[in-house]
C-alpha cells in the first residue's frame, strides 16, 4: 500500500479564530500617519490560536458617525441637472445666503458634500460629486467666503437622498449639501 | 455548505470530467469535504463533475476503475476525515487517474474545525494544478462590503464567498477595499469621519492607520505590487487627481496634472505603468501612464464609458466596466490586440478584481433587484453566484495567494 505524503504544517493551519473585539469607539480625527491600535486585539497571538496569524480577522466596530452641530434654517441643497455641474439661477440665492452667514463669523466652518445619482461606478462617481462640491465652493469664493472656512467633500453614489431608480428620484439624488461642521 | 449555482452557458467548452466520492468520515464531521472540493472545481468552469452520489470511498481504497471509466469520468478524488485524540481533524485525500488507472498522489492535512474548509481548498488547489497545469486559487481570500439597513461592513471571505469575518462595521459607506500584495492588510476608503478618508487596515490584529485624509476627498486606493507604495485619488489641490503616497503614510506625491477627472489608479503586475480612469476627453475612459509619471496614453477606444480598470497577473487582459446601450457590463481586452468582448449579460456590473491566477474574475453585479457577487471565468461561458446572507453585497477584491 502506498504511502501518503504528508504535506502537514501546523503554523499554516494555525489560523485565527475570527473572534470579535468589538470596539466602542474607534477615533477617526487623528492626522494621516497615526496608527489606530484596536484595543486588546493583536495581543492574543499564541496557545490560543486568535490574532495576528495569517487567516485570522479581527474585527472593528465604529459604534456611531459623528453628531452634526445646528444648522441655520435656510435651504441646503443645490440641485443640479444629469452630468452637470453647472449651479443653476434659481440656487444662487441658496449659495447667497449661505455665504453671508459664513462670513458673518470668521469661526465657522462649513462642507459642501458632492452626490450623484446611481448610474455608474462608485469612484467614478465620486470624482463627479467632488466636482459639483467644488463649484459651489468656487461660487461662495466669488462672494468672498475664505478658502480656509469652506471644505468640498464628495459622497459620490453612496448616500442618496431618496431610494428608487426613476428620474424623480435621480433629480434628488444630483445634489450638493451644504453641511456645517 | 456552499449556496452558489453555477451556470454554464456557450458551447464547445472542454470540461474535464471529474468524479468527487463522498470522503469516508466526512458525514460525522462539521465540512462536508468533497462537496466544498467539487464546488471549486466546477465554479473554476475547468471541471464537468461527474455524480458520484451514494458513493465513500476513501484514500486507502483501490477504486474501480472500469466503472467509473463506465461513468464517463476521467478522474477521481477519494478521502477520508477523522477526528484526532486532540479534537483537530485529519483530512486526507488522494487523486487517481481512472482513465489509467494511476495513482496521481494524495496529501494530508491536521486542522481545526475551523480551518476544514482551508484544508478543502488546499485540496481543490492541488487538483486544479494536477489536471490544468496552473496553480489553484481556491485557498485564497476575498474582501467585500455588505449594507444592510444603515450599516455597512468590510468582510474577509473564503473565495468562494463563505465563512466571512467581519474586518469592520461602521454607520458611515466603506468602499473600494484593495488587498496589500502579502494578503495582511486591506486599504480601503470610509466615511466615518464624514468625508472619503482613505485607511490600511491589519485584518489580523485590526490595527487601523489613516494614511490620507487630506483637505476635500481622499480615494480609490491601490497597492504597488511591491507594497510599498498607494497610489490613490485626492482632491486636495482642486479636482480629482492621482497621487502616489508611501504605505506608511507620509507626503503624497502628484502622478497626473489634469483638469479633468483622474481617479481608480491600478499598478501593473511590474509596477511599472498605472492604468486609471479619466475624462479628460469628455467621457470617461482608461488609460495608463508610467508610474513614475509621464505622457499618459489612451487604452480604451470603444463605447462612451469605460471605468474600473483592473490588470490580470501576467499583465496581458484588461478588465474592466463598459457602458453599452445604457447597460453597464463586464468587458476583458487583451491588450496586446486590443479585443475586447462584453462577458455578461446583467446591465448593473461593478467592480472586476482578477483572481490571482488569472483564470477568474469576481465582480458585482444586481440580481432580481439585489447586489450580488459573481465569479466568471474570462470568457463568460461559466459564472457563480456567491452566496449572501448579510444583505446587499459589493465590492469584491480578489486577494493574493497565501503563504503555503
Amino acid at each position: 500500500m502506498r504511502r501518503l505524503l504528508l504535506v502537514v504544517s501546523a503554523t499554516v493551519f494555525v489560523v485565527g479564530c475570527g473572534s470579535t473585539v468589538p470596539l466602542d469607539d474607534v477615533p477617526v480625527e487623528d492626522k494621516a500617519g497615526t496608527a489606530l491600535s484596536a484595543q486588546g486585539a493583536g495581543a492574543g497571538a499564541g496557545g490560543s490560536g486568535r490574532g495576528v496569524d495569517n487567516g485570522g480577522v479581527t474585527s472593528v466596530d465604529i459604534a456611531k458617525s459623528p453628531d452634526q452641530p445646528a444648522i441655520p434654517a435656510q435651504p441646503r441643497l443645490v440641485y443640479f441637472d444629469y452630468d452637470s455641474f453647472v449651479i443653476k439661477p434659481e440656487f444662487q440665492a441658496v449659495i447667497e445666503a449661505h455665504a453671508r452667514f459664513i462670513t458673518a463669523d470668521k469661526t465657522r466652518k462649513v462642507f459642501i458634500e458632492g452626490h450623484t445619482d446611481h448610474s455608474g461606478g462608485r469612484e467614478y462617481n465620486l470624482a463627479l460629486g467632488q466636482k459639483r462640491a467644488e463649484a459651489v465652493r468656487s461660487a461662495m469664493g466669488l462672494l468672498g467666503v475664505s478658502d480656509s472656512q469652506i471644505e468640498a467633500v464628495s459622497f459620490g453614489k453612496e448616500k442618496p437622498a431618496v431610494q428608487g431608480l426613476d428620474e424623480a428620484a435621480m433629480a434628488r439624488n444630483r445634489r450638493a449639501e451644504i453641511s456645517y461642521r | 455548505m456552499a449556496q452558489f449555482r453555477v451556470e454554464v452557458s456557450g458551447v464547445g467548452l472542454t470540461q474535464l470530467p471529474i468524479a468527487v466520492a463522498a470522503f469516508r468520515g466526512e458525514d460525522r464531521a462539521p465540512q462536508k469535504i468533497a462537496a466544498i472540493v467539487q464546488a471549486d472545481l466546477e465554479r473554476s468552469g475547468q471541471f464537468r463533475v461527474v455524480n458520484s452520489a451514494g458513493i465513500a470511498l476513501d484514500e486507502l481504497t483501490k477504486p474501480d476503475v472500469a466503472m467509473w471509466r463506465q461513468k464517463n469520468a476521467d478522474s477521481l478524488v477519494t478521502g477520508s476525515v477523522t477526528r484526532l485524540a486532540d479534537g483537530r481533524y485529519d483530512v486526507r485525500f488522494r487523486l487517481w487517474d481512472v482513465v489509467r488507472g494511476q495513482d496521481l498522489g494524495g496529501q494530508s492535512y491536521a486542522v481545526t474545525q475551523a480551518d476544514l474548509r482551508l484544508a478543502a481548498h488546499r485540496i481543490a488547489d492541488f487538483i486544479y494544478e494536477k489536471l490544468t497545469g496552473d496553480k489553484g486559487a481556491f485557498s485564497t481570500r476575498i474582501a467585500y462590503v455588505t449594507k444592510a439597513a444603515q450599516r455597512y461592513q468590510l468582510w474577509v471571505s473564503d473565495a468562494d464567498g463563505e465563512n466571512a469575518q467581519s474586518a469592520l462595521a461602521s454607520p458611515e459607506p466603506i468602499i473600494s477595499p484593495a488587498w496589500s500584495p502579502n494578503g495582511s492588510q486591506l486599504a480601503y476608503v470610509s466615511f466615518e469621519s464624514r468625508k472619503p478618508v482613505v485607511y490600511t487596515h491589519d485584518v489580523a490584529s485590526g490595527k487601523r492607520r489613516l494614511i490620507a485624509n487630506f483637505r476635500g476627498s481622499n480615494s480609490a486606493p491601490a497597492w504597488s505590487p511591491d507594497g510599498r507604495t498607494l497610489a490613490l485619488t485626492l482632491s486636495r489641490d482642486g479636482g480629482s487627481q492621482l497621487y502616489v503616497i508611501d504605505a506608511g503614510g507620509g507626503e503624497p506625491r502628484r502622478l497626473t496634472q489634469s483638469s479633468s477627472i483622474d481617479t481608480e489608479p491600478v499598478y501593473t503586475p511590474d509596477g511599472k505603468t498605472i492604468y486609471f480612469v479619466s475624462d479628460r476627453g469628455g467621457a470617461p475612459q482608461i488609460y495608463k501612464v508610467p508610474s513614475s509619471g509621464g505622457n499618459a496614453e489612451r487604452v480604451t477606444f470603444t463605447g462612451g464609458y469605460n471605468i474600473s480598470p483592473a490588470i490580470s497577473t501576467d499583465g496581458r487582459r484588461l478588465a474592466y466596466i463598459s457602458r453599452v446601450n445604457g447597460a453597464f457590463k463586464l468587458h476583458v481586452m487583451e491588450l496586446a490586440s486590443g479585443v475586447a468582448n462584453a462577458i455578461t449579460d446583467s446591465s448593473e456590473d461593478e467592480s472586476p478584481s482578477f483572481a490571482p491566477n488569472g483564470r477568474l474574475l469576481i465582480y458585482a453585479s444586481q440580481v432580481q433587484g439585489r447586489e450580488a457577487l459573481m465569479t466568471t471565468t474570462l470568457d463568460g461561458k461559466v459564472k457563480a453566484r456567491l452566496s449572501s446572507e448579510n444583505g446587499d453585497i459589493r465590492e469584491p477584491d480578489w486577494g493574493p495567494f497565501q503563504k503555503q
